[in-house]
């Protein structure tokens, strides 16, 4: 056997991207979750030197989109390179034109799919089969993996049985259940991979490749005489193709000792009750029937590895004879259909390969976003299949009551435990911030290499980026598991941050009689007392053991902040002991020095010193007999006075039941109410600002900065300060545009992050005591409370009205933020900005959201963040996809000036039934300012008034206006993206909605790399940034998109960094909302992906500007009429070198440690860029276009 | 005219040497130093709060994010780890470069926080080749909790700790801030240093009064400077056989030569050369030779401590009495 001998724990994606990468000569990629790892390990292994089975170093490329990955690896196909590629869900989609003529013209490749939801009703980035079963007509061979070891091996085998079949493959196998699965792996060495790959084919797949050496011609178009017989000719090659297949399983087999078929069964061999199923879930059914027709049971499981082509003969070679019912399992959903796709394809199979009566079929569906498929759940489906009668199609894992399709687990079944019996189990709830998921991955790796366990890592994230929960599941056995599935019940639970236990369920995970290990600020005799009621009481009616260390203070003393992880790691191996603490003490350093190693001798150090007192800061609380009589009660999840559906669905959701959900609770559609984040609260800040109102300049620049809208500025009426609570803080409002008001900021205790860009931000200082600001930062804790109530008060003052706010800074922040409280990131720099769209604009506001974090944040359930105003009016929002945004957008404002149109055809027809004058002011008046809308709406107000009385009159004209009146009133369509979106991805979409002059208005949220994938360089990406596919620093400056929106001359152009000028930012909305053809606002955000202290967001806005990094314009056709240049520019001559602002990032220090020359050079082109850039601007804000050379009548106008 | 000279042990060709500066950051100027005839190349410091300081910096704001969120295991990429390093390596690198471009000895310099950082630097300065080490103690008492004696006993456990671990001869730069510096200069000596540095120069913050802010400004010394630098030099280097340099306040060759006199055996160069060019040094060297010569000495070790307290016609000025003198005669203008 020639297979390496080692074991190495990694997931699912690297498991696969190791065989893809070594048998690659071109890897064209593009980033989407959860596919992502597997380019950018590719990139990462380039970057290093590593090389494929060949010894040369594969080439790595990130395209502009999916379909550009497919178009280059299309093109490296024909130009004879053995090439690969990796993606999931819609980016699979935006593949498939050019899978269909890979297909088409019998090109070797193989690429790799993390199989994800395809977005429908809403977006989901976990696993099922919808992508590739969208693309099981493209002609491509599709390979199933169930775990992290199959993906290795079936890749292999992949990539060696295209070069034979000459049928394109696609691997795939679950996102995130198998791509992000720690577990061990056999790795399959140079020598094995490279035997597999057979050099004959090889050089048959060269000797197709197009050259004008040997030239041929390939893509064709044809007619219809010939395309239908030539389509045919490729039969041959997929009727070959699973003999193919099997041929190379077995070599591998013989290679590696691990045996695979095209169709592999588990279970009785005399079984009549089979489950078919696909993916990951074959794992589970491994286990289960195994462990079911151990006792007795004639139960199988039918795994299909090659779905395409589908071999009936083999398919049905593979069953039992005996099987008298069968269930398919379809991690999929295809509505209308007769049945879901691999159901269809059996159901086929029997019918022209099962010899007599064929067993009866049922189809299932299960599994559909990463919804779990447990062993009960099987159970469930063999019962039914069992019954008698079962369901022809059903639903498994869910609660259907409206269809009433589901199988719910028999109670007879509720002791059913398929695993080993001295499996343990371990759940860790830590915050991602904490860094528990990076320990217990080093945890896995330790007791992998250590102990005799094979460990089992699993990692759930919530969709929060500030606070974000995560929940580790860890098995540890005897024998490798089949167990892709979560922990229901563990042997020990470890909480670590203590406020969780009031938000989620965790002590109701713990076994009876297990083990809890809290991480909580108390001493250990005083521990239990904190806890409330109900957690208590399940300590105490389980029997647990618990434990209990103050980590954040032993990490404080070492000096490591909120890094709590290693020393929770060293409490779990001391209660857990899986080996000797003293053993696992050392690893866990070995862990640090690898780690860390020359990156950080002194984070090594400080670790060590948490390391070394971590056990001694671990007790054993002693747990009485009886709850504490004065014990508190669990807080609910949401906040009183949430509406009814928040209080049934939402809660549900946040306290991690959502799975509990009905199918009745949901809308069919995927609407869901707006303004639901209020309820939820979070706290999760350590620290909040407090406000000195005897400092405070009332600039509310604090306010403008906030990326979670809290903290909050309001001008109200003396009067409205009655019944204020205690310690309520008001001054006088200094203001002439609203006199004699009292001003208040508040601060919203339990939704804030603890950023401290509002203090950092905030320029009134004592001055006797300049270190005292107008607000400082303070614990949290012991304010929550009071704060909490001030801040009830504050939401109960009087808002003002748009109407009375003059158009700076400091007077439209008093306006209602209608974005609040979002799971954007502490320190987010693209939130303010929308924030601002909704305070000036959000009564009338569509918005067209890219996907990418602005969606996330914007749209990604438990939580609504987009609220409504005291009239209920308030942002309408959606997210298509991300490439479409754009197009998206024109498609809402073409529907709202069609409504807006029969709206105005309706009023026009019904004026002679209707107060003429107020027709007429209605069609005519403008709406241009917030004074002219308030009327508008009063006069929109007045004809529904009058249309409800001719309707009830039977007027149906007036009816039918009633419904569409609000068109009347202007609305503002805003398409918001970030810089993937603008710079790359929907670029076409968006040049082409530029030049179509319509009146819609662009928002891109720069953070110059794709940060919700994790930081992948895009075209924004600046000149001598470090960006994952730029490890070295990018070498080219950033796209000019502003440069080249400016050259369609209708575009209202404004590039703006609200840290470093806010009123021209402010301008620049005002400007681009009142332009009535298309505009354009490119908006510096700062990002964690720029590696540093995000409080310091302003600050490094400001460099930017100064040194000409980020210069500040706005590009007005307006201005051409009034005989000024349309660009000015805002932002001053550049008097900073690029150095001020690059030193302060790791994107840029990075490239600096790694190669100090190069990144002098590159910091220097880096200056000359801004250098010419500042000359070009400055030129072009000189050129004045003479006004009879370009009339309004010439320039689009909004029809 | 013979200008040779011993300092920290080092048999030097004449005392003129770039001091702990930028210069060596560009190896082209190191060059251009060493084609200038610089005797010595005394690195700048390795500062270990500022190591420290990064690497914490990376850990909390980009190893923090790592392993947070669904969509991204991390938000920057991972940089091969063998060659990206947030420790020393570069300086390291950078002392290793310039041992091999160049003949004279080269100095490093080192200025630690911690017991682990003076001890653990001063080896990896020691194997990356450095000849001599600054032990630079710019450090400023703040904590009013804090006895001079417990700051100067810090300094002198440090150099034992440090003599302790490594061969290379030892030099402490200081700052005048001592209420006894010959005290503690002794002291020093006894715990290992073969010299002393006078002096270092701290960098004063300017106060931005729009902005109620400190902003921190970085000025080349003037000549002005030397002064008190010759004082000390005189008063230490007749009091001990020790090896004295100056830093801070040498810009022509009689700044130099005045140095000299007093007791210097090194004469370090900075602001000088980052104003003029490194070429300067070969300027400075041949005026001091041409002074000399033009005077009659025979080397420059005939010069050497000539003024120094123990050696001046009226030692006096070096103490109170100078002091008194001069407010006098104020007094009487």
């Amino acid at each position: 056997m020639a297979d390496d001998a080692r074991v190495v724990t990694i997931d699912g994606n690297e498991a696969a991207a190791s065989v893809a990468f070594r048998a690659s000569e071109v890897i064209a990629i593009y980033p989407i979750t959860p596919a992502s790892p597997m380019g950018e390990l590719s990139d990462e292994w380039a970057t290093h030197g590593r090389t494929n089975v060949w010894g040369t170093v594969p080439s790595i490329v990130e395209m502009q989109s999916e379909g550009g990955a497919a178009g280059a690896v299309h093109g490296a196909l024909q130009a004879g390179a053995l090439t690969t590629t990796f993606t999931a869900s819609q980016g699979l989609l935006l593949m498939l034109p050019n899978l269909f003529k890979i297909a088409g013209e019998l090109n070797a490749f193989c690429m790799h799919v993390a199989a994800r939801t395809v977005a429908t009703h809403a977006l989901s980035i976990f696993g099922d089969h919808s992508d590739v079963m969208a693309c099981r007509t493209a002609g491509f061979a599709m390979l199933a993996s169930a775990s992290p070891q199959q993906a290795h091996d079936m890749a292999c085998i992949a990539h060696a049985a295209t070069l034979a079949a000459r049928v394109p493959f696609m691997h795939f196998f679950d996102g995130f259940r198998t791509s992000h699965e720690l577990s061990p792996v056999h790795p399959i060495d140079d020598a094995t991979l490279r035997d597999m790959l057979d050099p004959g084919h090889i050089d048959a797949h060269r000797a197709r490749a197009l050259s004008p050496d040997h030239p041929v011609v390939r893509g064709t178009a044809q007619n219809p005489d010939t395309f239908f017989q030539a389509r045919e000719a490729c039969n041959p090659f997929y009727a070959a193709c699973p003999e193919i297949v099997e041929t190379h399983m077995r070599r591998f087999a013989d290679r590696t000792g691990r045996s695979y078929n095209l169709f592999d069964y588990y279970g009785d061999p005399e079984a009549e009750d089979v489950i078919v199923a696909m993916g990951s879930a074959t794992e589970t059914l491994r286990e289960t029937v195994t462990h079911l027709a151990a006792r007795g049971e004639r139960v199988g499981g039918l795994a299909v590895r090659l779905y395409r082509p589908f071999s009936c003969r083999h398919f049905v070679a593979a069953l039992p004879a005996s099987v008298k019912r069968m269930a398919v399992l379809d991690r999929t959903k295809e509505p209308g259909a007769l049945g879901e796709p691999l159901y269809l394809d059996v159901l086929a199979a029997l019918a022209e390969q099962w010899e007599g009566a064929a067993p009866r079929l049922s189809a299932g569906r299960y599994g559909l976003s990463g919804k779990e498929l447990t062993p009960r759940m099987l159970a469930a489906v063999f019962d039914d299949l069992a019954s008698g009668a079962p369901k022809r199609h059903f639903t498994v894992g869910i609660r259907d009551d409206v269809t009433h399709l589901d199988l719910a687990p028999s109670s007879a079944r509720s002791d059913l435990e398929v695993l080993p019996e001295d499996t343990f189990q371990a759940l860790f709830y830590g915050l991602g911030a904490d860094g528990t998921v990076g320990a217990n991955k080093n945890t896995i790796k330790i007791v992998a290499e250590h102990t005799d366990f094979v460990p089992q890592g699993y990692f759930v994230y919530d969709s929060r980026k500030s606070g974000a929960v995560t929940v580790s599941h860890l098995r540890f056995a005897h024998r490798s598991l089949g167990a892709p599935y979560l922990i229901e019940a563990a042997d020990l639970v470890a909480c670590h941050q203590f406020d969780l236990l009031d938000r989620m369920d965790v002590v109701e995970r713990v076994k009876p009689g297990g083990t809890l290990l809290l991480n909580a600020p108390f001493p250990a005799d005083e521990v239990f007392g904190h806890l409330s009621a109900e957690v208590q009481r399940h300590i105490i009616d389980k029997a647990l053991t618990v434990h209990t260390v103050d980590a954040h203070a032993v990490a404080m003393g070492a000096g490591l902040r909120g890094r709590i992880n290693t020393v929770m790691q060293v409490c779990f191996f001391a209660v857990s002991e899986l080996l000797p603490v003293e053993r696992a003490i050392e690893h866990i350093k070995h862990a640090l020095e690898s780690t860390y190693g020359k990156k950080g001798s002194e984070v090594v150090r400080r670790n060590m010193l948490a390391v070394d007192r971590a056990v001694a800061g671990l007790a054993q609380v002693q747990v009485p007999s009886t709850p504490g009589a004065g014990a508190r009660k669990r807080p609910p999840a949401v906040t009183e006075g949430a509406p009814a559906r928040v209080q049934r669905v939402t809660s549900m959701m946040l306290a991690g039941h959502g799975d509990r959900l009905p199918v009745s609770a949901f809308p069919p559609d995927g609407t869901w109410p707006t303004a639901t984040s209020q309820w939820e609260k979070r706290n999760i800040a350590l620290e909040l600002p407090v406000w000195d109102p005897d400092i405070c300049i009332q600039c509310n620049k604090c306010t403008l900065l906030c990326p979670h809208a809290a903290i909050r500025a309001k001008a109200y009426p003396d009067s409205a300060l009655a019944g204020a609570p205690q310690g309520f803080l008001s001054t006088a409002f200094r203001s002439t545009d609203l006199p004699g008001m009292r001003y208040s900021l508040q601060v919203a205790p339990e939704d804030c992050t603890g950023c401290q860009l509002c203090v950092e931000v905030c320029p009134a200082k004592d001055k006797a005591n300049p270190r005292h600001k107008a607000l400082d930062m303070h614990p949290q804790r012991p304010r929550r409370q009071a704060e909490r109530e001030r801040y009830g008060f504050f939401l109960s003052l009087p808002e003002t009205g748009r109407e009375a706010v003059r158009e700076d800074v400091k007077h439209t922040q008093l306006l209602q933020p209608l974005f609040e409280y979002s799971g954007a990131c502490a320190g987010c720099g693209e939130t303010p900005y929308i924030k601002l769209l909704t305070q000036l604009f959000g009564d009338r506001l569509l918005i067209a959201n890219a996907t990418g974090c602005s969606s996330i944040y914007g749209g990604n359930l438990p939580t609504t963040p987009y609220a409504v105003n005291r009239e209920g009016r308030g942002p309408a929002w959606s997210n298509s996809l991300f490439e479409d945004n754009a197009e998206f957008g024109l498609g809402m404002k073409l529907a709202v000036d069609a409504l807006r149109a029969r709206a105005q055809g309706l009023a026009a027809h019904l004026s002679d039934r209707l107060d003429r004058g107020l027709i007429d002011a209605l069609l005519i008046e403008g709406q241009g300012d917030n004074g002219h809308m308030e009327a508008q709406r009063q006069r929109v107000a007045d004809l529904k008034r009058a249309l409800r009385e001719l309707a009830s009159k039977g007027d149906q004209e007036a009816h039918r206006l009633s419904l569409l009146a609000d068109y009347l009133t202007d609305k503002s369509i805003w398409l918001v993206g970030g810089d993937g979106w603008a710079y790359d991805i929907g670029f076409g979409g968006l040049d082409h909605v530029l030049a179509s002059g319509q009146n819609v208005n662009i928002l891109v949220l720069d953070t110059e790399v794709y940060s919700n994938t994790g930081g992948q360089q895009s075209k924004a990406t600046p000149l001598g940034a470090a960006a994952k596919f730029a490890a070295a620093g990018k070498a080219v400056p950033k796209k000019d998109l502003g440069l080249i929106a400016m050259a369609y001359d209708h575009v209202y152009v404004a590039q703006v960094a609200m840290g470093a000028r806010d009123k021209q930012t402010l301008t620049a909305f005002i400007e681009a909302e009142r332009h009535p053809g298309p505009s354009l606002i490119i908006a510096y955000s700062h990002c964690i992906a720029h590696g540093y202290d995000l409080m310091h967001g302003a600050r490094q806005q400001k460099l930017a500007v100064e040194s000409g990094i980020w210069p500040l314009y706005r590009f007005d056709p307006a201005r051409v009429d009034r005989g000024e240049p349309p660009l000015h520019l805002d932002g001053g001559t550049p008097r900073r070198h690029v150095r001020d602002y690059m030193q302060h990032e790791a994107r840029f220090r990075m490239v600096e440690r790694l190669d100090p020359k190069r990144f002098e050079a590159l910091q220097s082109a880096a200056q000359a860029h801004a250098r010419r850039r500042t000359e070009h601007y400055r030129q072009l804000a000189e050129l004045r276009v003479a006004p009879q050379e370009a009339t309004a009548n010439e320039r689009p106008k909004e029809t | 005219m013979d200008l040779s000279t011993r300092y920290l042990g080092l048999s030097l060709p004449h005392p003129l040497m770039v001091g702990a500066s930028p210069i060596v950051d560009d190896l082209d100027l190191v060059r251009r130093a060493e084609d200038a005839g610089t005797a010595a190349i005394v690195m700048h410091s390795l500062f270990e709060e500022q190591l420290t300081d990064e690497q914490l910096h990376h850990h909390h704001h980009v190893d923090a994010h790592g392993l947070t969120h669904a969509e991204a295991h991390s938000f920057l990429p991972e940089p091969p780890k063998l060659q990206y390093a947030l420790g020393p390596d570069e300086y390291l690198a950078q002392l290793n470069r310039i041992k091999e471009r160049v003949s004279c000895p080269v100095i490093g310099s080192l200025n630690g926080a911690t017991d682990h950082g003076w001890l653990g630097y001063a080896k990896l300065i020691e194997q990356a080749g450095a000849d001599a080490l600054e032990l630079n103690i710019y450090y400023l008492p703040t904590d009013p909790a804090i006895e001079s004696a417990e700051v100067e006993r810090h300094a002198v456990d440090m150099v034992k700790m440090v003599r302790e671990a490594v061969r290379i001869p030892l030099a402490v730069k200081l700052s005048p801030f001592y209420s006894s510096l010959p005290h503690l200069a002794h002291q020093l000596v006894s715990a290992g240093a073969q010299g002393l540095v006078l002096f270092n120069r701290f960098y004063e913050p300017d106060i931005d009064v729009e902005e109620l802010e400190l902003s921190p400004r970085l000025e080349l010394s003037t000549s002005a400077e030397l002064n008190l630098r010759l004082r000390w030099l005189a008063i230490l280097s007749g009091s001990k056989d020790i090896s004295l340099a100056v830093t801070g306040g040498v810009h022509s060759p009689l700044d130099a030569l005045k140095a000299i006199m007093a007791g210097a055996d090194g004469v370090q160069l900075v602001s000088a050369l980052l104003k003029r060019g490194p070429e300067y040094l070969s300027t400075l060297r041949q005026e001091l030779a041409d002074w000399l010569d033009q005077h009659e000495y025979t080397s420059l070790s005939q010069a050497r401590g000539s003024m120094n307290i123990k050696h001046c016609p009226d030692p006096t000025h070096y103490g109170r009495g100078n002091y008194l003198r001069i407010l006098q005669s104020w007094r009487g203008r």
